[in-house]
């Protein structure tokens, strides 16, 4: 099969599957790439939609009526009333109530099936669409964006924050109570050259680690 | 013919809708498009004899899917980065 | 990273296409899908099993009851489970942004909600009623009814709506809705059938097996309905107030 024929084939005769393409893949590209939690569901939801209309698309038959019976197939239509009226007048044949439908007038509906399966994954798609934006506001609450690269920066700093306090708390501590020795030490008059040059390196140190935390949190 | 010619502008407007929907940068308006798309689906799977399916579809999708968006919204940043 | 993803997206768009070729013409009469023995079947027994018209009813409720049922189930859960995510969550938090201002419920808006609300509810009623016949059925007829709940809530404010159909209620009648379904399905089982079997209530009733299949779906289409009415309705008080099932938009 050449190229031109291909397109040809599928431009022209399916289309409809076209599109259903086009839209499973419009869903499927804003779930990968959208960087917003709303609009990657949104994308989720157009994926689902294009599934369903597929699996509709497929219950299609040419010349066929909607799956409800006309009303000469109908088991409590006009017509059932009819042959229930005419066997009590003595007709022998359809001795009791409705009758399975001839393979020909099975032709004339649409096949019920595909319509239940996705009756009941619109449903359910509503349903746990609902859930996923419990989960997005909750997000929202938590970290106060729905942008998934600020959250993720989010994250990352929180990390950073997490793991390296407790290291910085303990010798945080250690540094002001000895500083806090060195000044009584100092109040008590009892001050030496010596100790001030000691004291000089370690007294600078806890300043910095507080200068360099201080900006941190509001990055 | 005629059936086909519908069946064709209401595929293309899916997918304007579609794209439209996650194109725009405003949230509510997405949702609100969202709405327009499911409606348009509703048509189509009307059209296709699906009745079931379509009546579905106009109360679920675009009521109940479209007014849980817009609520959600409300609560969050309207705007979106992309 | 947009760039990146479309690798896969077209990758997959272009097997797609490609497979469109095998895809049947539409409309085709000999698809797989229209062809197989288990579709004819349905539309052709439809009438003498269950006497339904409508054959996605029938095949909803009574040939794939099973599925339904645990589709309703999921439907709970996902409302439960929005409950629990949501509940006690947005303690401390301002309740209303800096941009808003207090308003009274709009007299035209209530009054026209106050006229369409009934009707809207008797229509629910009819689709969930009339399911047999028309398109319509548990579902749908039940997310209807929530949307009625949810118009008086978008109308005047949650705590009216919440007034008619509190959380704990919604809960009860969609727990109840499940249990309606389950014990119909329970009962035919007692009755001597198999789970879901409802021709077995011709015991008990005095109908023709056709006609209590009949009504059973009926009775199953209510419980579906009980739980997606409700349910709905938990869907949108609780994330149109964040948990706190007060003031809402």
């Amino acid at each position: 099969m050449d190229g031109g024929s291909l397109v040809s084939e599928l431009l022209i005769e399916r289309l409809n599957y076209c599109i259903y393409v086009i839209l499973l893949l419009i869903g499927l590209w804003a779930m990968l790439a959208k960087r917003n939690l709303v609009k990657k569901l949104i994308g989720m939801s157009i994926f689902q939609t294009a599934i369903i209309l597929f699996y509709v698309s497929i219950a299609v038959k040419k010349d066929a009526t909607i799956p409800i019976y006309l009303a000469e197939h109908d088991p409590h239509g006009s017509h059932a009333q009819e042959s229930a009226d005419q066997n009590t007048t003595g007709n022998q044949e359809s001795s009791q109530g409705p009758v399975a439908l001839q393979p020909e007038t099975v032709k004339g509906y649409a096949n019920p099936l595909p319509h239940v399966l996705m009756l009941t994954a619109i449903v359910v798609g509503v349903a746990t669409l609902g859930l996923a934006l419990a989960l997005t506001q909750r997000i929202y609450q938590g970290y106060g964006t729905i942008e998934e690269d600020e959250l993720l920066d989010k994250l990352d700093r929180a990390d950073e924050r997490a793991s390296v306090s407790p290291l910085i708390r303990e010798k945080r501590n250690e540094q002001r109570r000895e500083a806090n020795q060195r000044a009584r030490a100092r109040a008590a008059g009892g001050l030496v050259a010596k100790g001030k040059q000691k004291a000089q390196p370690k007294r600078t140190s806890p300043r910095s680690s507080v200068d360099e935390e201080k900006p941190e949190p509001k990055k | 013919m005629g059936l086909e010619i519908f069946n064709t502008f209401i595929l293309l407007l899916l997918v304007v809708a579609a794209v439209t929907s996650l194109w725009v940068k405003d949230l509510l308006v997405s949702a609100v498009v969202f709405g327009v798309y499911s409606f348009l689906m509703c048509l189509l799977w009307a059209e296709m004899g699906a009745v079931d399916v379509a009546f579905t579809e106009a109360t679920v999708g675009a009521g109940i899917s479209t007014v849980v968006l817009v609520a959600t919204v409300f609560h969050l940043r309207r705007k979106s980065n992309d | 990273m947009k760039l990146f993803s479309l690798i896969p997206v077209l990758a997959i768009g272009a097997l797609l296409l490609w497979a469109g070729q095998d895809f049947p013409k539409w409309g085709d009469l000999a698809s797989p899908a229209s062809k197989s023995s288990v579709s004819s079947h349905f539309i052709a027994k439809t009438g003498v099993d269950t006497e339904v018209p409508n054959m996605v009813t029938a095949v909803l409720a009574d040939y794939r009851g099973f599925d339904t049922m645990f589709e309703t189930v999921v439907v709970f859960i996902a409302g439960t489970a929005v409950i629990a995510i949501l509940r006690g969550s947005s303690i401390g938090r301002p309740r209303r942004k800096d941009h808003e201002v207090e308003a009274e419920p709009d007299l035209i808006v209530t009054n026209t909600v106050r006229l369409i609300v009934p009707v809207i509810q008797i229509f629910a009623f009819y689709v969930l009623a009339h399911g047999h016949v028309s398109p319509g059925g548990g579902f749908q007829g039940g997310v209807l009814m929530g949307a009625s709940f949810i118009l008086i809530a978008l109308s005047w404010d949650l705590e009216k709506a919440m007034a008619r159909f509190p959380i704990e209620r919604c809960l009860f009648v969609a727990a109840m809705g499940i249990v309606l379904y389950g014990g119909i399905g329970l009962l035919s089982m007692l009755l001597g059938g198999e789970f879901l079997d409802y021709a077995e209530l011709e015991k008990i009733f005095p109908v023709s097996r056709g006609m209590a299949r009949y009504y059973a779906i009926l009775g199953v289409e209510i419980g579906v309905g009980f739980t997606v009415a409700s349910i709905m309705f938990v869907l949108y008080a609780n994330l149109a107030s964040e948990g706190r099932l007060k003031e809402g938009l």
